[in-house]
Order: C-alpha cells, then sequence, then structure tokens
C-alpha cells in the first residue's frame, strides 16, 4: 500500500536549511497496524505529512496503493487525500460552529455527495461511535474523548483505505485513550491500514508493528523480513482478476 | 450614494426637460431692434421693422424651414367680453403654424388654419383660463365673443404646455384678421420657424442665413448685433445636452468611486476572515477541499456581504430621493428617479464588485498550506 524509496525532505532554504528525512525507505502493507515512534524532531510528523499527501518531498520515490505520488497539484492531492486518507489529529481539529453531523459529513460534501445522503450517513457512523445522540451538539459540549471518536468517524466515512493519526491519545486521559485504541484496532480489523505517530510506549504497544525513527531513518523496526513476510500472507488478499 | 447622485442628476434634467417642452425643440425666434452701427447712409438708433413681405419671403424662399408664423401683439385695452362676463387678456395674432412652435394642446374645436388667414376670418382660439372665466361650464365653440368690441367666433380652446403661462388668460387670431381689423398694417412683431428634421449644425446655418436675409432686407450691418435678437432653441437645447451628459457621467464616477472604496472595505474585512479561519481551511482542505472549493467558499461569503449591503443601500438611497422629492416641489428638480435599467446595472455592479472584493482574499485562502494551517494553535 505505501512503499517509500529513499526518501529525503528538507524545511527552508539555503543557509538555514534543515535535512529532516535522509533517504527513508519504508514498506507498509494494506491491513497493517502501525506505531511511528522517535524524540522531537526525528521527522514522524514530517512522514505523516508527506504520506498524508500534505506536502511534498524533495528526492525519492513514493508509491501509494501503486501509484507514484509526485508533481501533484493541489486539485489532484485533495482528490486522493479525499479518496485514501482518513486523518485524526492530536488536538481533533474539529470546526467549531459546525455541529457533530456538520463535522463528521463534511469530507462526503467534498465527494459532492447529496445533502439528505450525507446526513444520514454520518448519522450511520456516529451511531457506530457510540455518539448518535449528541448529533446536533457542537464540538465545544462535547468531552476529549468523544471529540477524538467523533474525528474517527469523521476519518472512517469517506472509506479511506488508510489512517493515519498524529498522536490520537495526546489530549485524552488513560482510560479515554484506550477506548480510543480500541476503536483504532477494531477499525484495523476490517482490513484498514492503520498508521499511528506517538511517542507514548503503552499506546504503541497496541500495535503489531513499530517503527523507531531517528534523525530522519528507521533506526529500528520489531518486525524482521520474516515476520513481514508471514504478516503479508496472512494479510495479502487475492485480488479477483 | 450611486443612487442619489444618478436620480438627483435626472430629477435636473426632467426639469430641464419640461422647461424645453413647451416649445418647439427645433424653432428659431428673431425679434427686430434698433440699429446701431450707420449702415449705407442709413444712420444709427434707425427702429427696425419686420412685414408680411419678410414672413412669406422666408416661408417661401429660405431652405430647410419647416413651420413658421410671425406674431403680432395687439396694444391697448384689450377686454374681451361674453354677454354679461368681460376680462382682460393677452391677445396675440399669429399664422397657422404657430401651434407647431410654442406648443398647445387644443382641448376642444380647432386652431386656425390657412383658409381662416386667406379669409381674414373672424375667429379667435381661448385658453381654458380665459374660457372658465367668460363662459363658466357653458360650452364655447361656436358662441361669439367680442374683442375691444368687435365680435369673434370662439373656434377652439386650449391649453399651453409652457407651465407658467397655464394659469393665464389667452387668446389666439389670424394675423391677417387683426392687422385688418387693428390698424396693423402689415407689421409683424417676431418671426419664429422650425428647421424640420435638421441636425444643430444645419440649424445652426438657417440662423445664419435667416441674420444675413434680414439683414439684408432691411439695409443694416449684419454684424449689427443690437439691430435683431434671435434664439436657436436647438442649439441651446444641444448645449444643456451635453452639459447634462456631462453631469451623468461625473455623477457615475464618483458613484463608481464609492463604490470601489466599498469593495476595498469588503475586501480588507475578507484578508482577516480567511486569517482568522486558516485552522478552519486547512481542515477543510486535508478532508479533500480543492482549491476551487475553497475560494468559491470565500467568494461567496464576499458576494453575499456586497450584495446584501448594497441592496440595502440601494433601497435607502431610493427612499431618500422619494422623501426629497416629495419635500421640495421647485422647478428645479422635477421627478428625480433612477429608472429601471440604472437599478439593475447597479446590481449587476454589485455582484461583480463582491467578487472582485473578494478575489484576493480567496487566492490567499486557497494558498494556505494545510500543514501549516493545522499546526496553528
Amino acid at each position: 500500500m505505501i512503499k517509500l524509496i529513499n526518501l529525503h525532505k528538507s524545511y527552508g532554504i539555503g543557509s538555514t536549511s534543515l535535512h529532516v528525512l535522509k533517504g527513508l525507505d519504508l514498506h507498509i502493507e494494506t491491513g497493517e497496524l502501525v506505531s511511528i515512534m522517535g524524540a522531537s524532531g526525528s521527522g514522524k510528523s514530517t512522514l505523516l505529512n508527506i504520506v498524508g499527501i500534505l506536502d511534498a518531498y524533495d528526492k525519492g520515490e513514493f508509491y501509494l496503493d501503486g501509484r507514484i505520488i509526485r508533481h501533484l497539484n493541489e486539485t489532484q492531492s485533495a482528490k486522493l487525500r479525499n479518496q485514501y486518507i482518513g486523518f485524526v489529529f492530536q488536538s481533533f481539529n474539529l470546526i467549531s460552529f459546525k455541529n457533530a453531523v456538520e463535522n463528521v459529513a463534511l469530507p462526503l460534501y467534498y465527494q459532492k455527495v447529496g445533502r439528505r445522503k450525507r446526513n444520514t450517513m454520518a448519522m450511520e457512523y456516529l451511531d457506530m461511535m457510540g455518539l448518535k445522540d449528541w448529533a446536533e451538539h457542537l464540538p465545544s459540549e462535547l468531552s476529549g474523548g468523544q471529540k477524538q471518536r467523533l474525528a474517527i468517524a469523521r476519518a472512517m466515512i469517506s472509506k479511506p483505505k488508510i489512517i493515519l493519526a498524529d498522536e490520537p491519545t495526546g489530549a485524552l486521559d488513560s482510560a479515554t485513550s484506550k477506548e480510543v485504541m480500541e476503536i483504532f484496532k477494531d477499525i484495523n480489523a476490517t482490513g484498514i491500514t492503520v498508521i499511528i505517530v506517538t511517542h507514548e510506549n503503552d499506546i504503541a504497544a497496541n500495535t503489531r508493528r513499530i517503527i523507531r525513527l531517528k534523525d530522519g531513518m528507521i533506526e529500528h523496526d520489531n518486525m524482521t523480513p520474516d515476520m513481514l513476510q508471514k504478516q503479508h500472507d496472512t494479510l495479502y488478499i487475492p485480488q479477483p482478476n | 450614494m450611486l443612487i442619489i447622485l444618478l436620480g438627483s442628476g435626472k430629477g435636473i434634467e426632467n426639469s430641464v426637460h419640461r422647461n424645453f417642452e413647451s416649445r418647439a425643440i427645433n424653432s428659431i425666434q428673431m425679434w427686430p431692434g434698433q440699429t446701431s452701427v450707420a449702415y449705407k447712409g442709413n444712420k444709427t438708433g434707425r427702429n427696425i421693422r419686420y412685414d408680411n413681405e419678410d414672413f412669406d419671403f422666408i416661408k417661401n424662399h429660405m431652405k430647410g424651414i419647416e413651420y413658421g408664423s410671425g406674431r403680432y401683439y395687439i396694444d391697448g385695452n384689450s377686454i374681451v367680453a361674453y354677454k354679461k362676463e368681460y376680462a382682460s387678456m393677452d391677445l396675440r395674432a399669429v399664422h397657422p403654424d404657430f401651434p407647431h412652435i410654442e406648443i398647445l394642446d387644443i382641448l376642444s374645436g380647432r386652431f386656425f388654419n390657412r383658409f381662416d388667414l386667406e379669409q381674414y376670418s373672424k375667429v379667435v382660439v381661448l385658453s381654458q383660463k380665459a374660457k372658465d372665466q367668460l363662459f363658466n361650464k357653458e360650452e364655447a365653440i361656436g358662441k361669439y365673443v367680442t374683442v375691444t368690441g368687435v365680435p369673434f367666433e370662439v373656434i377652439g380652446v386650449f391649453n399651453p404646455k409652457n407651465d407658467r403661462d397655464k394659469d393665464s388668460k389667452m387668446l389666439y387670431m389670424p394675423i391677417s384678421t387683426a392687422q385688418r381689423v387693428f390698424s396693423g398694417a402689415n407689421q409683424l412683431h417676431n418671426i419664429a420657424v422650425t428647421t424640420g428634421a435638421s441636425s444643430v449644425e444645419e440649424s445652426k446655418t438657417i440662423h445664419e442665413n435667416l441674420k444675413k436675409l434680414m439683414a439684408q432686407r432691411h439695409h443694416y450691418d449684419v454684424n449689427d448685433t443690437k439691430a435683431i435678437n434671435s434664439y436657436n432653441a436647438l442649439e441651446d437645447f444641444e448645449k444643456v445636452t451635453t452639459v447634462f451628459r456631462g453631469i451623468r457621467y461625473f455623477m457615475w464616477v464618483i458613484g463608481l468611486g464609492t463604490i470601489i472604496a466599498g469593495i476595498v472595505g469588503v475586501s480588507n474585512i475578507m484578508i482577516v476572515v480567511v486569517k482568522e479561519r486558516t485552522k478552519e481551511i486547512g481542515i477543510r482542505k486535508a478532508l479533500g477541499a480543492t482549491p476551487w472549493a475553497i475560494i468559491s467558499l470565500i467568494l461567496q461569503e464576499s458576494i453575499f456581504i456586497t450584495a446584501v449591503a448594497g441592496y440595502v443601500g440601494m433601497v435607502l438611497g431610493i427612499g431618500l430621493l422619494e422623501i426629497i422629492s416629495r419635500s421640495i416641489k421647485t422647478d428645479f428638480f422635477i421627478n428625480p428617479e433612477a429608472d429601471m435599467s440604472v437599478t439593475i446595472s447597479a446590481t449587476i455592479l454589485l455582484i461583480v464588485a463582491g467578487a472582485v472584493a473578494g478575489f484576493i482574499p480567496a487566492r490567499r485562502a486557497a494558498g494556505i498550506r494545510p500543514v501549516e494551517a493545522l499546526k496553528d494553535e
């Protein structure tokens, strides 16, 4: 699903240039549950942004579902994002003047889905997250855990192939964090690739594969090639020709 | 502002047009004066007099003349009587073409014609006011009134188009009859002609030709400005029209200026709004909003603001014009209004203005990078 080959990314120009990703190689299959860990400045957020087609990279290759992602204009990036990727952020990033249903339905609006259908689907997903009763409420009226569940519902509604979560439990207490991780696991069980960036070991322990970044390169991957192959065999679903 | 300015301009224009309406636009009037320059043996201070021959010559030989009428003012005690009623009024003797030159609304009956003129008929046409005073509610056509003792038949009643004359009592009779009855010989006090469909340039030429002709016939220096008084209505009208066109353009410029100021204002606000909503725009982009979607979002808002504010302004402007036109009733300001076409083009202008105002903020919004926007705290 995601193939990164010799990925380089720098910020800034000339003398103030910061070389963040220094030739990263990474291969993530469909259906994996991965956490990316690393200290501040190790490049994990940068990596997430590139995989999420929110930012461009300087050198190397990035393949998403077999397609090379390079030199895309804004419109193309937006469409791909809408199709493939669902985002979950640490600070939830909900639109404060829209209520729960409207927030969840927003990705469908950009898929040009009609109003009634949008709202029906949004209610479905709210229900899945146990938030049906809060449909008309504004984000400010929800607790942290509810907000994150709302964000997850929003990420899921466009039926993405990948969920990217940047410190999803950062603003939540441990009990709520556990709930949220369970939700991610359930999502993953349906075949969706889930990639979580985190700095907490407890959270990472919930995932099958843990990748550590240091200084823009992969320092440690807890899956050896053998284990990766085994995972590939269990995960790989033959596509009908 | 635009509405008020345009409406006021139209109001003044309307009043001037009203003033012009009472007289044929294409008329040239002339009346004789006194020579001030010695010429070909003639002394200065000589009174010039026009006569029937002048008129006939003009009517028959001058090119470009459509209608013509002389005027003869009857002096003295101008009492007109009917049975026991009597009134003193203006007596004017003219040629049959006269209604084409000073516009008269014939209310009943008719004005006199060539036959009346040739027959020296004793017929008169009364103004509405005169008729009311003499006849009250009685039918006047066919009855006889006496003009300074001489009986005349009433053949028509009219109202002058000129607002100022509407309340005056007037009487018109054929000039031939007047000259015979009131011993005016063949004198004319004034000659007026219309120039048909001639252009302004052509009418100026005719005007010059008339002046030359009169100088020739009456033996005075053609450049003697005191010997003749004349007035070319078309020339005047053209001047006025040009002035008003200028005024109208000026009003538009000012109005547009205020609109531009408005655009700048809205634009400024939208830029601030975009800045405030950076995070939201970043989220939308992350969720799949294309740059176009963001632009149309901003444009919709700016067009909405401009259209609503503009519409309110327009309604207020029109309302204000209404109030002004009701409270001020002078001759100089009639029916200030902005007609439909102006209103519609103003509305379109507003929408366009809104789009322009929103353009730069929208571009900024579209250029927001989601990565940075989402980092915004």
